[in-house]
């Protein structure tokens, strides 16, 4: 033990710091990438027994392994490039795509000061690359010099930059409540009770947000990029193996960070629903960052719960959607709030 | 040495060598591209100069939207490059005077005259709780309050007068009525009738 701390001491300080701060990464990245891959199989199990089927049950106990055969598989599957694809941008299209679903989570608080990167701008930090995720389909679509591939591509881009507004104006609403961009602080400002947190207040924000997240994230209703019936898969048509497998990766790392975003916002984030109350005591052994969790696995259940439960949205009313009634809602709500920190309106603006 | 000086050549290396391929490269798409990558590395020098707030709206405004609607714009033309290319001697004499042209000027304006180290010193480094989107609104909405108010009207005169160029009324085109399908009712589209149940003939037995 006096060794391994002679050692790190000899280290520069410098030096010591990025270590410290890669460690933290790998310990934000690994669990994450192991809940994308249970998320695959809580998808498969909980579509399959809402159409009263069993779900994969091979693989393991319980099919527990499914995951790690998929995995395994995709591995060792062929990357196939079309001819005339442009080759360099073909194979950096889903690490782009993967890339702002895990850089999003540096700024993310799993408990009271629990965060990679407590910065002031957290909110704008999220919102700048939640925008960028778009890149990864975008190109992937160019670069594999195919019609189906392209017209995913175009789809998925008007319609993530319609739902992204929404979504932006929704955050602001969230910023104007809770009066800070830092995401810790946004939290505390919902401390208090259950009816303290923002989703009552804010209701139709968070409605909103959730809704543009599923959207955003191109999962179904809405997930005409894909579009199996029309365009045979959209913007990954051209893709196999371990490429393809990115832009799964891709796919539920934003869902897990939609479900962390929206539990943040309006949720309380890592705060305890007993607050305030009189079980508040009892369940004080709780961690914070047990609550967060929580809150994620129920949103995390609606969008597997949407996918078994409702047909595609046909493209134009996903468009009408996102333009004609989340926007105007948003607007409308920004003004509603402001009027409602102007007149101190309890127990949130007070 | 700290790191910071370093970061700083390199993100400056990688924004004029990014800046100079979306003038050189032929095809559009990679100068689109390109145009991102000079945008993310002009972010990451505004990050050294703790301008956090204007390095985030950059990439937000800029790389995820502005340039979204540019790409999508570009990969949808078909553009052959043969045309685009004659007559490069023929422009030449005109392209290069106006290149120079433009570099005078901008070597006046952002010259040792403007931007030397007496004008403009090496800003002081701010503690940790410094924050730039703070100090950004409260000038904004302080000090500058009129000129942004003036800007923000500017802008939405802009977006009413695109919205007036592109919309044209066109009589013939059949729109749906979302609010008239919602409130449709089962008795508005389908009427229950009763029939007597025919007679056939029954060839069977």
């Amino acid at each position: 033990m006096d060794i391994l701390l002679a050692i790190w001491n000899s280290i520069p300080e410098d030096i010591q710091t990025l270590l410290v701060i890669i460690l933290k990464i790998v310990a934000i990245v690994v669990p994450i990438m192991l809940s994308v891959a249970y998320l695959t199989l809580a998808e498969r199990k909980v579509i399959g027994y809402v159409q009263v089927r069993i779900g994969p049950n091979r693989v393991g106990p319980r099919g527990l392994l499914q995951p790690i055969a998929d995995g395994i598989k995709l591995v060792f599957k062929e990357v196939i490039v079309p001819s005339r694809a442009n080759r360099f941008l073909f194979l950096v299209a889903p690490l782009l795509a993967l890339a702002p679903a895990l850089a999003a989570w540096a700024v993310m608080p799993f408990d009271d000061g629990m965060v990679l990167a407590d910065i002031n701008a957290g909110l704008l930090y999220i919102l700048a690359l939640t925008s960028l995720s778009v890149y990864g389909i975008i190109i992937a679509g160019w670069a594999s010099n195919s019609k189906y591939a392209l017209l995913g591509a175009l789809r998925s881009a008007a319609q993530v930059v319609a739902y992204e507004i929404a979504m932006g104006f929704a955050l602001v609403v969230v910023l104007m409540a809770a009066g800070s961009l830092n995401l810790g602080d946004i939290v505390r400002a919902q401390e208090g009770s259950l009816i303290h947190w923002f989703w009552l207040p804010l209701l139709p924000m968070f409605v909103v947000y959730f809704l543009s997240g599923v959207a955003e994230t191109n999962r179904a209703p809405f997930d005409v990029a894909e579009g199996e019936s029309e365009i045979v898969a959209g913007f990954h048509v051209e893709y196999s193996g371990m490429a393809f497998a990115l832009f799964f990766l891709a796919e539920y790392a934003n869902m897990i960070l939609i479900a962390a975003l929206t539990s943040v916002m309006f949720l309380g984030g890592w705060l305890s629903p007993f607050q305030g109350t009189f079980l508040e005591s009892t369940f004080a052994w709780v961690p914070g960052i047990a609550w967060l969790l929580g809150k994620m696995a129920v949103f995390l259940f609606l969008f597997l719960w949407f996918r078994a439960t409702f047909p595609r949205y046909r493209y134009d009313q996903i468009m009408r959607l996102g333009w004609k009634v989340f926007i105007p809602l948003t607007i409308v709500w920004i003004l509603v709030t402001g009027v409602a920190i102007l007149g101190e309106l309890g127990p949130w603006f007070d | 040495m700290s790191i910071e000086p370093v970061l700083f050549y390199i993100f400056s290396a990688v924004l004029v060598t990014a800046a100079a391929l979306v003038v050189v490269v032929r095809n559009p798409v990679h100068a689109a591209l390109f145009l991102i990558l000079a945008f993310f590395t002009s972010a990451a020098i505004w990050l050294l100069l703790e301008a956090e707030f204007l390095a985030i709206v950059l990439v937000l405004v800029y790389v995820g939207a502005v340039m979204v609607l540019f790409l999508f714009v570009v990969m949808m033309l078909d553009i052959n490059l043969t045309p685009l290319r004659e007559g490069f001697i023929r422009y030449l004499p005109v392209g290069v005077a106006v290149a120079v042209i433009v570099l005078l000027e901008m070597a006046v304006v952002v010259g040792p005259g403007n931007f030397g180290l007496e004008q403009m010193p090496a800003p002081p480094r701010h503690g940790a709780d410094y924050s730039n989107t703070e100090e950004l609104g409260a000038i904004l909405y302080t000090v500058y309050a009129y000129p942004f108010e003036i800007a923000a009207v500017i802008l939405l005169v802009a977006i009413v007068a695109a919205i007036t160029l592109t919309m044209r009324r066109r009589p013939q085109a059949k729109y749906q009525n979302p609010a008239e399908q919602v409130l449709v009712r089962r008795d508005d589209r389908v009427r229950m009738v009763k029939m007597e149940a025919e007679k056939g003939e029954n060839k069977e037995q």
